[in-house]
């Protein structure tokens, strides 16, 4: 391992589920109000996944009150409480951006079955 | 003032306790060595003469390496002095110091050799405006407008910000964070960016 990638090695987190582009999750965000926490979950289709080690982040997206949101989570974040795999796509690009032109139906994702 | 020689291994990110996401600069500094010690008495000024890298005797020129068996040490690539050095911290001719000179909340500035961008326009270079787009424009989109006047002066005067070379100059950043010492590694964990590239050789200082 480079010395680079040996910085925050101990913040790396193996607690996360394993998922994919075209995965639909419920991330468990913890918000800080004042002194206060509490937690948000924010629940779309991963879109994208990038980079490595600490800098790996993923990008979930919905459609609330018909406007596309999208947002980018680092993946080793602390601020992630959760990560809840509701549903695995079926994708054949690791990148969907083509999601951002589609609406309705043709947004839907095929739901990824491995033992009919 | 405390100083040290590194290298910059890269940037990446850190997440402080509260969960903040904290870019930070990775930097190797050390081992250095202590090479020599300037007094007022001497010198004229007080400083303390760092060297970083080992490299062979055979590399080394022969008035050099009597310089460096004087102080005891291997041939080193890199030397540089801090001035007013022993005010913060008293060392001794031959001494190995690291980054544990600086702890985590520190502020110091960081020096380096910037990128060299090679030969650039006035918009990169001094953030020019740049002439307009539309309007029935031709080839001023990037120009650098008028530089001076018609009878009086009648030239261009001295110091006019036009296209050139730019980068592969000495550029020092001032307070930057120490987030994280690594001593056992000789790593420096500095909030935000450096100038120069990867590999490059930063001098630190400590504010």
């Amino acid at each position: 391992m480079g010395k680079l990638e040996a910085v925050g090695v101990e913040q790396l987190r193996d607690d996360l589920p394993h998922f994919h582009s075209g995965d639909t999750l419920a991330v468990h965000i913890k918000v800080r109000e004042g002194d206060k926490e509490r937690i948000q979950i924010f629940q779309g289709t991963v879109i994208k996944i990038k980079g490595s080690g600490l800098n790996r982040t993923f990008t979930v997206r919905k459609v609330s009150n018909g406007i596309g949101v999208e947002k980018i989570f680092p993946l080793h974040s602390p601020n992630i409480a959760k990560v809840e795999r509701l549903r695995e796509g079926k994708v054949r690009r690791a990148k969907l951006y083509y999601l951002r032109n589609l609406t309705g139906k043709a947004a839907r994702i095929e739901e990824k079955r491995s033992n009919y | 003032m405390v100083g040290l020689l590194g290298r910059k291994v890269g940037m990446t990110r850190i997440f402080s306790e509260n969960g903040e996401n904290i870019p930070v600069t990775v930097i190797e500094a050390g081992p250095c060595y202590v090479s020599q010690i300037k007094t007022s008495k001497i010198d004229g000024y007080s400083a303390v003469q760092i060297g970083l890298k080992e490299k062979k005797e055979i590399r080394t020129t022969k008035p050099l390496l009597g310089h460096f068996k004087k102080a005891n040490i291997k041939p080193m690539y890199y030397l540089r002095e801090f001035r007013n050095f022993e005010i913060d911290k008293k060392v001794k001719i031959g001494d190995q110091i690291g980054p544990d000179l600086f702890t985590s909340g520190d502020l110091i500035s960081v020096s380096g050799t910037s990128k060299g961008k090679g030969f650039q326009g006035v918009m990169k270079r001094h953030g020019f405006g740049g002439g307009p787009k539309t309007h029935g424009q031709s080839d001023r989109m990037r120009a650098p407008g008028s530089v001076g006047q018609s009878s009086y002066p009648s030239r261009v005067m001295k110091g006019m910000r036009m296209g050139g070379h730019m980068g592969s100059k000495r550029i020092t950043v001032k307070n930057l964070v120490v987030v994280q010492v690594v001593p056992e590694q000789n790593l420096l964990l500095v909030r935000g960016s450096v100038p120069g590239s990867v590999n490059s050789i930063v001098e630190i200082k400590k504010n």
